[in-house]
């Protein structure tokens, strides 16, 4: 059976790789090329895609956990929804987290994933002390930020392309209580949106969720919400169980109008102004996870989720003209989301630079590469880049541009006879 | 301090079960041979949980050892599940009979040895539960794996009759029949999909049934329908299948 990722397009023949032990692993990676590390398919496009998966997701022991420092070692197929079952009640959260629990640790990693706190904390390899990884010459190496530099920046963020990570050291957060005090800002235009979020930047959590059908002066309104953790010693966390999508839908369902009725009543229900509210972990971090399966509503073609960032500078007037290009194509996106991150991390593929990202979800259809090509050039008109982990359809040339450190990318990789053993249908795709 | 004692740990089903009793506030003994490969599994239900893990050598063949390692036992466990299975070779098990020996002997002879020993001992202290996984395959014999089946089909037998032994004693018997369960046991199968679980379903509905005092237990639940119509075939048709 292949793989899929979570946007269920490209569908593509793979064979799939189990592994115990590191020996079986090495035999693996000295026997073929073109392999991938796969951990539970939530990247949106073909990053996690070859003709070779290896599959991570089986590598999920707890290993060890360090109380004074806070410190989890853990093998890399561990998901956070499993960390969080079990740590959560004892007092302890994820430092970063993405707006998902149900991605590997090594998924983490590899995508140097960030969340709602990224003007604080910064991207996931912020909180990894140390991981291992093997690479391409089936040698187990441990890495951490001082002592394999060069390793680290190509790995964090690296999309799996420098080795197989093993498992990896993280720290935790001490919180004192599953519960975060949240307010929602509604306002009515994109200059109020920008407003909101400099009031709010001292808040550590924050995002916000943007109406994309809005045209003229209502373009860029949107429902802010921002938050932090209650300290009332409520830490009775449990997994909820999933309600899910059991089959796909027709690809007709999603379209203009139901996407509009959708964001109507969505923005509608929250008050005007500011309102406070008092939300659960899932509720606050992991809105969508509570329907399993929710690719499946976009149907059988699948869908793409397109996020890209531009500079702080440029943001106000790229993101203007994406939302007006957006408004007018008519192509409805369920869910657009918006948020103001901090500094840019050292990592040569992370993502996240100082400004403000936007991702939208899209069905596969007729004319939308052409739109998002169309999107591509604005964004690098203003200079921003777009996010390898949702992305199935970046051209090398757009690609390149929004990442100044990519040479030094492709030279790691060859020096470490990496490119030939480690693709993915998007390496080969920008050519990295 | 509340154990629970897993025998054939080192299961796929065993492990994913495991860890749900752990979950659920239980200490565990883990018993098999050669136990101590289960090291960094118990090391890592412990850094989940916080629970206690034992590991406890076993050998389900030597019927000779299995009173000393139940007295052995530093705390009377609740409750035992047996995941022992051996599925074998059906087609060197028609030949070899030391291969046939083998799956009939794990599957069934070691498995009563045991739990004759656990059941007496629950039954006077009237209380307790066992749990013991048998297999659709005891359904209905087919020519693809019948030794096996013949096997889990006296497996279940005996846990209806223990069921209904210690039925006066509260102590609660379930009869577990997984079907396709996706494990390093079927590794080699091309499996369909839709009637094949994970470990870990099998694992939260085993807890479940366990603490709801069900019988019976079919996993997937469509394995229930799947059966009845399969049992209900008539033999003149059902020799000339292949399936």
């Amino acid at each position: 059976m292949s793989l899929m990722s979570w946007g269920m397009y490209p569908k593509i023949k793979n064979t799939v790789f189990k592994f115990t032990t590191a020996e079986n692993l090495k035999e693996i990676i000295n026997t073929n090329d073109e392999l991938i590390p796969y951990g539970n398919g939530r990247s949106y496009g073909d990053s996690a895609l070859s003709t070779n998966i290896i599959n991570v997701k089986p590598k999920d022991y707890f290993l060890d956990f360090d109380e004074q420092k806070g410190l989890l070692h853990i093998q890399a197929g561990v998901l956070l929804s499993e960390i969080l079952e079990h740590y959560v009640p004892r007092g302890w959260f994820l430092k970063v987290t993405p707006g998902t629990k149900l991605i590997t640790v090594g998924g983490a990693i590899a995508s140097d994933v960030h969340g709602k706190n990224h003007h604080v904390e910064g991207c996931f390899s912020e909180c990894v002390e140390a991981f291992t990884i093997m690479l391409a010459d089936g040698e187990t190496v441990t890495c951490t930020k001082e002592g394999t530099p060069d390793l680290w920046k190509a790995t964090c963020g690296g999309m799996g392309l420098t080795g197989v990570i093993l498992d990896a050291k993280i720290y935790l957060k001490k919180i004192n209580s599953q519960y975060i005090d949240q307010t929602t800002i509604k306002t009515k235009n994109l200059k109020e949106t920008f407003t909101a979020f400099e009031a709010y930047q001292d808040k550590p959590y924050s995002v916000a969720w943007i109406d994309c059908l809005a045209k003229g002066d209502k373009i860029g309104k949107c429902l802010l919400m921002v938050g932090d953790f209650r300290d009332d010693g409520k830490l009775n966390y449990k997994l909820k169980a999933q309600k899910s999508i059991p089959f796909n839908f027709p690809s007709f369902a999603l379209n203009n109008w139901s996407v509009r009725a959708f964001n109507w009543l969505y923005y509608g229900k929250s008050k005007n102004g500011v309102s406070k509210q008092r939300v659960d972990i899932d509720t606050f971090f992991y809105p969508l996870d509570a329907i399993g399966h929710w690719n499946r509503i976009y149907g059988k073609n699948g869908f793409t989720q397109y996020q890209f960032i531009l500079p702080k500078e440029t943001s106000y007037e790229g993101l203007e003209e994406i939302l007006t290009a957006i408004s007018d194509s008519g192509k409805g996106s369920f869910l657009a989301v918006l948020k103001l991150y901090g500094k840019a991390n050292d990592n040569w593929l992370s993502f996240p630079i100082e400004g403000y990202s936007l991702a939208l979800d899209f069905k596969i259809e007729k004319g939308l590469f052409e739109l998002l090509d169309k999107l591509d050039e604005v964004v690098v008109k203003h200079k921003g880049r777009i996010y390898l982990t949702k992305d199935v359809r970046v051209s090398k040339e757009t690609f390149e541009k929004g990442y100044p450190n990519i040479e030094k990318f492709r030279t790691f990789r060859k020096k470490n006879k990496m490119n030939s053993k480690f693709q993915s249908q998007q390496s080969k795709r920008v050519g990295i | 301090m509340s154990y629970v004692l897993i025998i054939g740990a080192k299961s796929d089903i065993a492990k994913a079960t495991a860890r749900e009793y752990a979950k659920n506030g239980y200490d565990l003994y883990l018993a098999g041979r050669n136990i101590s490969e289960l090291e960094v599994f118990a090391q890592d239900i412990v850094t989940r949980t916080q629970k206690e893990v034992k590991l406890v050598e076993l050998d389900i063949l030597d019927y000779a050892s299995h009173q000393s390692f139940y007295n052995n036992l530093e705390e009377e466990p609740l409750g035992v599940i047996s995941a022992v299975g051996y599925l074998g070779e059906q087609e060197k098990a028609q030949s070899d009979f030391t291969e046939a020996q083998k799956i009939m002997d794990t599957n069934y002879t070691g498995v009563v040895s045991l739990f004759n020993i656990i059941a007496d001992d629950f039954e006077k202290r009237r209380s307790g539960f066992m749990v013991g996984i048998s297999s659709v395959a005891g359904d209905r014999g087919r020519k693809s794996n019948y030794i096996y089946g013949s096997a889990k089909a006296a497996l279940t037998a005996y846990l209806s009759g223990l069921r209904n032994r210690l039925y006066e004693s509260q102590v609660h018997v379930l009869t577990v029949k997984p079907g396709f369960v996706a494990t390093k046991m079927t590794e080699e199968m091309d499996l369909p999909e839709k009637l094949t679980a994970q470990p870990e379903e099998v694992a939260l509905e085993i807890y479940k049934a366990q603490q709801s005092a069900k019988n019976v237990l079919y996993t997937k639940w469509i394995w229930k329908w799947v059966m009845l119509i399969i049992r209900n075939i008539p033999e003149f048709q059902f020799k000339k299948m292949s399936i």
